[in-house]
């Protein structure tokens, strides 16, 4: 098998899976009588066209950046965690909570404590599947799940008592949300609502890489991801690294949801999530379970969510078409990659590819 | 105090069916060797399709039951449909089926969500279908109105319990159903087409989780919103696990959580002063429960769950 073949082979697999992709998203476009091609347009082109659109599209990288880095952290060490929704709203109880009960403390102590509250908050949620997936062998797919809806019923119990700000009660403005928090832990401004979190998601994106990839740690959970036997075997306690690794992915999500309630909104409502956690998912996936693909990844799904904001009002296509669009994405990239790694089926090409050339020279 | 006990246990019945469906297909899934964690995903899509078309018929009126029965067939078809795409997915392609679930999910939410919004618009109620009273039985008091004084699809969905249990132990497709998913090298080599057989058991799982679909829009909630179905995929799935990968066990799992989760109906319609959140929140803390204690033994598991066959390769 030539080298040129094996370029060949795997550049038109990608091909093939990325058309699929498009022709699926098509279908569901076409079926409710959208222009296929204006709505591709407005969704991927239209976003990068001001600065404007430029800075909303960055906003939601952030968070789909910090989240999609805890969630390789876990897909790396073996777990899949999908309750990056739940840990996030978790992060977010427990920056506000800080927020609110110490609005005097000066900026340099409340914002670390209040940054470090979301990481505590976020990684014990996810600690919780974690540990139950080492030592009772509990699915994290669905304990992940169950703990996400938990999280939200409990995150608008909060906002809807103890939280609620009581301006609230005498104007009712009908959604339940928390007070403005002090203005001692917002995050600065760089244009626009872009906020200084974009920083700290690129350092971030870094530790991830030396945690990962230059450290013992990281090594013993790649190990105990790719094969939990023979790390066993090795003498490296899976179990402990398999919690470790859901906690400090819960950590980032929690850490994602309060950046993005002192970059953003600056109070706790309704909606923050905006569905990051799965998207976190699919962005990790995308990037190739890497930092440094991960940071182009979470911009190109910045993107489609911003993008997808646009579509109701310029094309009539309901927003919820970037769900459809990630989940074909996921199912693509899931079927290529298994396609990539068949080296039967490559040889079988490739053999074809050979009694073809014989037959024409 | 009766009055509250009759109505949650009234309700345990009616409530449950939808849960009760679609682990069944996702038992029938499970035993041939495939996880499918995008169940979820099938329901909403049936759920829609099943409201879709009493709502086109009858545009907000009365409908003939025969529309009700054809929002059941084609959510049903769609199911099938949904079914073989995953089966495409997971056993020609062999992607890890957790994975490759999670988008099955995001998909079938997804396009249920679009295609509601550009269909129907907001939110729109169906007449859906009355419960019928059982002459006699249901006049007998408490036992009446607990069993004997609900929709018809109910009563079919529980006879659906000992079919499925003969289906999978006593028809000579649920041994190859069962062999496929313990031993598919031995089933092979006995002639078994492996890939056909899940196939097929994806194929009528589909179909169920998307009747339980609609029968939660048709007959339960008489309508569709994006959050309708809210987890009871997920909670099927982790059923078939509380019931050991058997019908009959899988049905006392449904209703056990269905009381839990009638519990949020009472507090809402009694007025009881208990944080509403935590009543909604109960089962989805039962499941977790639940499955920690239940995940650790499991010896009968299909051996091979959640694990591609492929031919080719030597294990």
């Amino acid at each position: 098998m030539t080298k040129g073949f094996r370029i060949a082979f795997r550049f038109s697999i990608v091909a093939i899976a990325a058309i699929a992709a498009i022709l699926m998203a098509s279908v569901i476009l076409w079926m409710i009588g959208a222009d296929v091609s204006d709505t591709f347009y407005i969704i991927i082109f239209q976003p990068l066209t001001n600065m404007l659109h430029l800075s909303e599209v960055l906003i939601r990288a952030i968070p789909l950046c910090i989240i999609a880095l805890g969630i390789s952290v876990a897909y790396r060490s073996g777990i899949i965690n999908i309750g990056a929704e739940g840990q996030m709203a978790m992060g977010l109880l427990a920056f506000t909570g800080v927020a609110l009960a110490f609005p005097d403390v000066p900026r340099p102590l409340l914002l670390p404590l209040a940054m470090i509250a979301s990481m505590i908050g976020g990684g014990v949620w996810g600690f919780i599947p974690g540990i139950l997936k080492a030592k009772l062998n509990v699915s994290e797919l669905l304990s992940t799940v169950m703990l996400n809806y938990i999280a939200a019923q409990f995150y608008s119990l909060c906002l809807r008592t103890i939280y609620l700000d009581p301006a609230e009660q005498v104007y009712g403005t009908g959604t339940p949300q928390s007070m403005r928090l002090t203005e001692n832990i917002w995050l600065g401004r760089i244009s626009g609502r872009l906020h200084y979190g974009i920083i700290i998601a690129l350092v971030l994106a870094v530790l991830i890489y030396i945690l990962m990839w230059k450290t013992t740690i990281g090594y013993k959970m790649r190990a105990s991801g790719s094969g939990a036997r023979a790390a066993r075997y090795g003498g490296i306690s899976v179990g402990f690294y398999l919690a470790a690794s859901m906690a400090i992915s819960g950590a980032f999500a929690g850490f994602a949801g309060g950046v993005e309630l002192a970059g953003v909104h600056r109070r706790a409502i309704e909606g923050i999530t905006n569905n990051y956690g799965f998207s976190g998912v699919v962005v990790a996936l995308f990037g190739g379970l890497h930092p440094f693909g991960i940071i182009p990844a979470s911009f190109l799904f910045g993107l489609l969510i911003y993008g997808s904001t646009l579509a109701p009002s310029q094309v009539g296509v309901p927003a919820n078409i970037v769900q459809v669009m990630q989940g074909i994405i996921i199912i693509v990239i899931v079927t290529a990659q298994m396609v990539l790694s068949n080296t039967y089926f490559q040889d079988r090409v490739w053999r074809k590819y050979q009694a073809l050339r014989k037959k024409e020279g | 105090m009766l009055d509250i006990i009759t109505n949650m246990l009234s309700m345990c019945i009616p409530f449950s069916v939808a849960l009760l469906l679609a682990s069944l297909g996702e038992m029938f899934n499970q035993r041939a060797g495939v996880f499918n964690l995008g169940c979820e995903g099938v329901m909403a899509m049936g759920a829609f399709v099943g409201m879709l078309i009493p709502f086109l018929a009858g545009q907000g009126g009365a409908v003939a039951p025969v529309y009700n029965v054809l929002g059941f067939v084609s959510a049903a078809l769609l199911g099938v449909l949904f079914g073989l795409f995953f089966g495409v997915i997971t056993v020609t392609f062999r992607a890890p089926q957790g994975i490759a679930g999670i988008g099955l999910q995001m998909f079938g939410v997804g396009t249920a969500g679009t295609l509601f919004r550009h269909f129907v618009g907001g939110t729109q109620s169906i007449p859906g279908i009355s419960d019928i009273d059982i002459p006699l039985l249901s006049k007998i008091p408490f036992i009446g109105d607990v069993f004997f004084s609900h929709n018809i699809v109910a009563y079919l969905a529980y006879i659906l319990v000992p079919v499925a249990w003969y289906i999978l132990f006593k028809t000579y497709w649920g041994l190859k159903v069962r062999a496929v998913g313990t031993n598919p090298r031995a089933a092979d080599s006995m002639g078994i087409n492996v890939t056909r057989t899940r196939y097929e058991a994806l194929a009528l799982g589909g179909a169920l989780a998307g009747l339980a679909g609609a029968y939660l829009s048709i007959a339960q909630a008489k309508m569709f919103s994006d959050t309708l179905i809210s987890g009871r995929g997920f909670i099927a799935v982790a059923l078939v696990y509380f019931g050991h990968w058997h019908p009959v066990q899988i049905m006392g799992g449904a209703l056990l959580f269905t009381f839990a989760q009638t519990f949020q109906t009472v507090v809402q319609s009694m007025g009881i002063s208990f944080p509403y959140e935590l009543a909604v929140m109960l089962p989805y803390v039962l499941v977790i429960v639940v499955l920690s204690f239940t995940s650790r033994n499991q010896t009968t598991a299909p051996t091979a769950l959640g694990k591609p066959f492929n031919r080719e390769i030597r294990t």
